[in-house]
């Protein structure tokens, strides 16, 4: 029964990251992207957690904590780059 | 044994769908400050309740408790407000006409991240002109 949950998550979860990609590539406005690309990173983490899950590995736990930490301080020196022409003021 | 089983797949399908929900609101709400409520909340919910499947799977399976996840959905749940909160900031600074849109308030401005910051009118520039004259 785990399986089949987890085939139907692994789908949502690929159905939702081709969704953000549409809004990736669409977005009227910059912040529309970096809104999108931030999505991505979440989705992102939750597809590695159900990869370990599914081979029965915690190899994944690292690649899913590098995904978020990135993920957040990628999205925050945009803004920052947006908001004030620099990252580091 | 079922039980468990029952339970971690019903996280597993929520958490699937809430997902999809977030990112269909990306997609379908007409502008950003709308588009902001859907992923920012929805797939903190469907990354979070796939972290607890996995948390409950190892149990099941390998019998011990990891804490990996707990460390995801700790560093999820801190960052996520501040991601919502930086693009929105972002857009009201790059967009100058939601200005006239605001309500009335109190201050000069609709929203206090328009006006400057406290103190800085009259303090900094008095204590700026000495650092300058420093350098």
């Amino acid at each position: 029964m785990i399986d089949y949950a987890l085939l139907f998550a692994m789908g949502c979860l690929s159905l939702a990251l081709v969704m953000n990609l549409w809004r990736l590539l669409r977005g009227p406005l910059l912040t529309d992207r970096i809104l999108a690309l931030d999505t991505m990173a979440i989705n992102a983490i939750a597809l590695i957690v159900l990869a370990g899950i599914r081979w029965s590995s915690t190899l994944y736990f690292e690649a899913a904590l590098l995904f978020a930490m990135v993920g957040f301080v990628s999205t925050v020196a945009y803004c920052r780059f947006l908001m004030r022409g620099d990252v580091i003021e | 044994m079922i039980v468990a089983e029952i339970v971690i797949s019903l996280l597993l399908v929520i958490g699937g769908l809430f997902a999809l929900v977030g990112s269909y609101g990306l997609i379908k709400l007409p502008d950003l400050m709308s588009r902001l409520h859907a992923p920012t909340k929805a797939t903190t919910v469907g990354v979070g309740s796939c972290l607890l499947a996995s948390i409950g799977y190892f149990m099941l399976t390998e019998q011990r408790v990891s804490v990996h996840e707990l460390i995801i959905t700790l560093f999820l749940f801190l960052t996520a407000p501040i991601t919502a909160s930086m693009v929105a900031k972002t857009f009201l600074h790059r967009n100058d006409r939601v200005k006239g849109d605001l309500p009335p308030t109190n201050g000069e401005t609709g929203w206090a991240t328009y006006d400057p910051a406290p103190g800085l009118k009259d303090a900094d520039a008095g204590a700026r002109k000495p650092r300058d004259a420093s350098v």
